[in-house]
């Protein structure tokens, strides 16, 4: 028991290196990650200025180009991971390893998170810098869970699609762009959901970066406590456990299809 | 006596759809092997023979459709994770690993999947290294390599959770002769330094399975046909004999036509175009119809280079048992 949990963990741990490694071995994708999302960001800024909208919008904007790049990390590099694994002939490794798959996904998840927070900073930063944005956090450790349990959240639902590209998808990056842009609207990443019509914002807020993200907005801008996002928090929590036990079940069942059918390990099935 | 592998009945089908038709395959039919622990054991066979299908089953990649299977004792059904802690695989042609990553940072790596603690996967893998020639390429990328390389590298990777027992599959595929050869030199020592390690090798190459198993079994469309000593199977067709004739090339439709010819057991042929010729290995019933053959060689309006007789190989067996060598299939 303690032997196998010990090999789990350092399958993470290898995992996480990695991606965290891999992930910032070439400088100019590090320049592209951190630098790239400034300028769709900028779009809105200057297309609320230009309307003279209230300032808040700048805010609401630069914190949502910011969630935004763990958006496109869980999408690509989560999502797709799998079918990229198997294209490099690595998931056969791992279905031979004596580990959960879990601990793949898990590491994928970790180390995602690493580089992307690095990487969202520097982009925070600049957001602030350039555009001379004030946030008013009154609670900067509640601030930090509700990043923390988004993050989860997000990552649970890449650890459930990386499975789910893998089994049903004819190519890992169709699906991934058949996701990309519907949760760029539904999440209201560069705008206030509360203009959509009820039916969709309910949709809206099945998607864990929806949830919070408002939730982030509520504390960093308008100084919110937890009283006021605490449904936001228990969502969060729940998505989480949720989307993890799915993302275990379908990670069973992909095990089992690959078994049965041959079609994940064989090449010409 | 104890086993590494064990099958019984062992069955595998494939069931595809192709333009609306449902295409059954069966990959395995009732194939039974017992391979002891210590032993370097061979499966032969063409293309499609259902080699890669009976290692990916004994590996718990894939299940059977019927039959048992045990590994170490072990049920490749029940018993998974007892499995995986004991065996690797290395497949030929594949190059597991990431290219942004350095040789030895990709072994590390794969070390973390066995929860290998760090000394002993540095240590393990500088040996490896330097058993594959791979030591001066040790902090070189993987996308860097060539594929001899990384056939290497995949070598090295089959062994880092020091198996008890090795499934390799082609493990020669696409290496030049020099590496291929390391890598043979390498395995008949790996077998013989430490006790109770097992290999389970498919190779295509008749050459690789008669220099390296103790056993060889001979798989043809998914049955085993002959299971033994690459000694005891020369023996199975010295009542045949076996030719190797070099004509001026001829196309497949006039092989054909010798291969109709009585008394001809099995027949095997090799195109050199660049030089013009066909390279012919017959295995006849007595040595007297080869008179016949060269007959209708010379009434094909091709001409005979060179005759000579050969011993058996385990080419031979495989033509008489399968009526074909392995490259005509």
């Amino acid at each position: 028991m303690i032997r196998s949990l010990i090999r789990n963990l350092k399958a993470v741990y290898g995992r996480v290196y990695v991606r965290i490694v891999g992930g910032n071995r070439y400088l100019h994708e590090i320049f592209a990650d951190a630098f790239l999302p400034l300028l769709n960001l900028s779009a809105y800024v200057f297309v609320y200025k230009a309307m003279n909208a209230p300032q808040d919008l700048a805010s609401f904007v630069i914190i949502g180009g910011v969630m935004v790049t763990f958006w496109l990390n869980v999408l690509w590099s989560m999502g797709a991971q799998l079918y990229w694994e198997k294209e490099m002939g690595n998931l056969e490794v791992f279905l031979l390893a004596p580990i959960s798959r879990m601990a793949i996904l898990f590491g994928m998840a970790i180390g995602g998170m690493i580089n992307t927070s690095l990487r969202a900073l520097a982009t925070l930063i600049l957001g602030l810098y350039i555009f001379n944005v004030n946030f008013n956090i009154t609670n900067p450790i509640l601030v930090f869970i509700i990043f923390i349990l988004t993050l989860i959240a997000l990552y649970a639902l890449g650890m459930l699609f990386s499975s789910l590209f893998l089994l049903f998808g004819r190519e890992a990056w169709h699906s991934a762009n058949l996701l990309q842009e519907p949760i760029y609207f539904l999440s209201g990443i560069y705008f206030p959901i509360k203009y959509f019509p009820f039916w969709l914002q309910v949709i809206a807020s099945l998607i864990p970066l929806t949830i919070g993200l408002d939730a982030m907005r509520k504390l960093i801008i308008y100084g919110h406590d937890f009283i006021d996002i605490q449904l936001h928090f228990f969502l969060l929590i729940s998505l989480s456990i949720i989307l993890l036990i799915l993302a275990k079940f379908s990670l069973n069942y992909m095990e089992k299809i690959a078994k049965k059918e041959g079609r994940l390990t064989l090449k010409w099935i | 006596m104890s086993f590494s592998i064990e099958t019984y009945d062992l069955t595998r089908i494939f069931k595809s759809k192709q333009s609306g038709k449902i295409n059954i395959v069966k990959a395995l039919d009732n194939v039974n092997l017992k391979v002891s622990k210590g032993e370097l054991f061979g499966l032969l066979g063409p293309n499609g023979a259902g080699k890669t299908t009976l290692i990916k089953i004994l590996c718990t990649l894939l299940f059977p459709t019927s039959g048992k299977a045990y590994v170490n004792g072990y049920d490749i059904l029940k018993e998974t994770s007892k499995i995986r802690e004991i065996i690797n695989v290395a497949s030929g042609g594949e190059t597991p690993g990431y290219g942004i990553l350095t040789v030895k940072e990709n072994l590390w790596f794969f070390s973390q999947l066995y929860g290998i603690p760090n000394k002993i996967a540095k240590e393990r893998i500088n040996e490896l290294l330097e058993i594959v020639d791979l030591k001066d390429k040790a902090n070189e990328r993987l996308n860097k390599l060539s594929s001899g390389m990384k056939q290497k590298l995949n070598i090295a990777r089959s062994l880092i959770n020091d198996p008890q027992i090795l499934f390799l599959d082609e493990p020669t595929l696409g290496l030049d002769v020099i590496s291929a050869h390391q890598i043979r030199e390498y395995i008949k020592f790996w077998i013989k330094e430490k006790e109770n390690r097992t290999v389970f090798l498919t190779t295509h190459y008749m050459a690789e399975a008669e220099e390296l198993c103790d056993r060889v079994a001979i798989i043809n469309e998914g049955k085993i046909v002959a299971c033994d000593t690459p000694e005891n199977l020369k023996k199975m067709v010295s009542k045949g004999s076996s030719f190797e004739i070099e004509i001026a090339y001829i196309n497949d439709e006039k092989i054909n036509l010798l291969k109709s010819l009585k008394g001809i057991i099995a027949l095997s042929f090799n195109h050199k175009i660049d030089k013009n010729l066909t390279i012919i290995k017959i295995v006849v019933e007595n040595e007297s119809i080869i008179s016949d053959v060269i007959s209708m060689i010379l009434n094909l309006k091709s001409k005979v280079i060179s005759l000579k007789k050969i011993e058996p190989t385990l080419e031979t067996v495989f033509m008489s048992l399968v009526g074909k060598g392995l490259e005509n299939d």
